[in-house]
């Protein structure tokens, strides 16, 4: 499954609720503000470093350079334009987005 | 691949409608079929033909409309969140005995059996709302 | 209407879920999400609904909307057993962080931990959210 999350960790709970609820091998693409997720520094750094034992974490890059976070994203957190983002919806079987 | 698009905000007011758009134009671009982007909720406004947005920004409503009618997308406003938030269209304007009409070109009302039948008839249904 | 009522294609049976995770009343995600509910009832898929995080306050009993004059939704949740809507899914953590039990609810509903609810998610061809 594509798990998709706009909303940024610290305004609400969807990025700890998505990465409660993914399975092992499932995908998890931050959109918009929940960017802040991927973040070095950010509230939701050690919960996101420790999903990346299970599930591949993506960010929209054009998300992450809106919003001047582009130089500080977790190190192993892949980054996808929003054709990348196509092909994530494209590839996996199944998508949701957490709101 | 048949995408099925659900927008749930309106514009301006949070990114759920550039993103939907953006993730459409990238589908497309790859070959993809947009088959139908339903709107829902406050999405509905996204299909007014009233907005003046400042000339130096995006045109929501406008490249909406020019995406459907260069891909031949069918664009959905659901008639029940449509009638709650004030879009009209000619028939239904004169249905309901208002004095005017709004819907840009490209969207049309429908019901939210669209919504439904875009997740059966889609590969994929990708919601973007709050 | 009749847009929808034709809509009865043969044979594509998919797995729909509408995910629940907002309180109701304070926006107006919660009776817009149910409408959909009741129309892909028409359609014959096999549906479920989950309520997690404030999504399950949405199944409270004893709700009494007169004071904030919007009409309540409650009894919906119990007539969606006529239309053959019969998984609805709480997930026990959510209630358990809230003071809730099943007794708190207007329904009968399937109490699912954490883990099951993400099998359950993973599982479906379309997942809505509102």
């Amino acid at each position: 499954m594509l798990h998709i999350v706009n909303k940024s960790p610290t305004e609400r709970n969807s990025v700890e609720t998505c990465l409660e609820h993914a399975k092992k091998g499932s995908k998890v693409l931050l959109i918009e503000d929940a960017v802040y997720a991927a973040t070095r520094g950010g509230a939701a750094e050690a919960k996101v470093k420790s999903a990346m034992a299970d599930v591949a974490i993506y960010v929209l890059q054009p998300d992450l350079a809106a919003r001047g976070m582009a130089d500080r994203l977790i190190e192993g957190v892949n980054l996808v334009d929003y054709g990348g983002f196509v092909d994530l919806v494209a590839e996996q079987p199944n998508c949701q987005s957490w709101l | 691949m048949k995408f099925g698009i659900l927008v749930n905000e309106g514009p301006y007011q949070h990114q759920a409608s550039d993103t939907a758009y953006l993730f459409a134009k990238a589908a497309i671009a790859k070959g993809h079929e947009v088959f139908r982007v339903f709107f829902y909720h406050d999405g509905v406004n996204n299909a007014t033909r009233l907005t003046v947005p400042p000339a130096d920004d995006r045109n929501i409503v406008n490249r909406w409309s020019a995406l459907a009618l260069e891909n031949n997308i069918d664009m959905v406003v659901c008639i029940a969140a449509a009638q709650r938030r004030g879009l009209m269209d000619e028939n239904e304007a004169k249905r309901q005995g208002k004095d005017a009409n709004n819907i840009a070109p490209g969207f049309r009302i429908s019901g939210l059996g669209q919504l439904v039948e875009a997740g059966i008839q889609c590969d994929r249904l990708v919601t973007f709302g709050d | 209407m009749s847009d929808d009522m034709d809509m009865e294609e043969g044979g594509t049976i998919k797995k729909f879920m509408f995910v629940n995770r907002k309180a109701p009343y304070g926006t107006i995600y919660a009776l817009e999400s149910l409408e959909v509910v009741l129309i892909s009832a028409a359609f014959e898929q096999d549906v479920s609904l989950a309520f997690m995080d404030d999504g399950v306050y949405q199944l409270m009993k004893g709700i009494n909307t007169d004071g904030i004059e919007m009409k309540s939704f409650s009894k919906t949740y119990r007539a969606l057993e006529g239309y053959d809507i019969e998984k609805l899914y709480v997930e026990r953590e959510s209630m358990e962080l809230r003071g809730l039990t099943e007794d708190d609810l207007v329904v009968d509903v399937q109490v699912v931990g954490k883990s099951e609810m993400g099998d359950l998610m993973n599982e479906q061809d379309v997942v809505l959210s509102f």
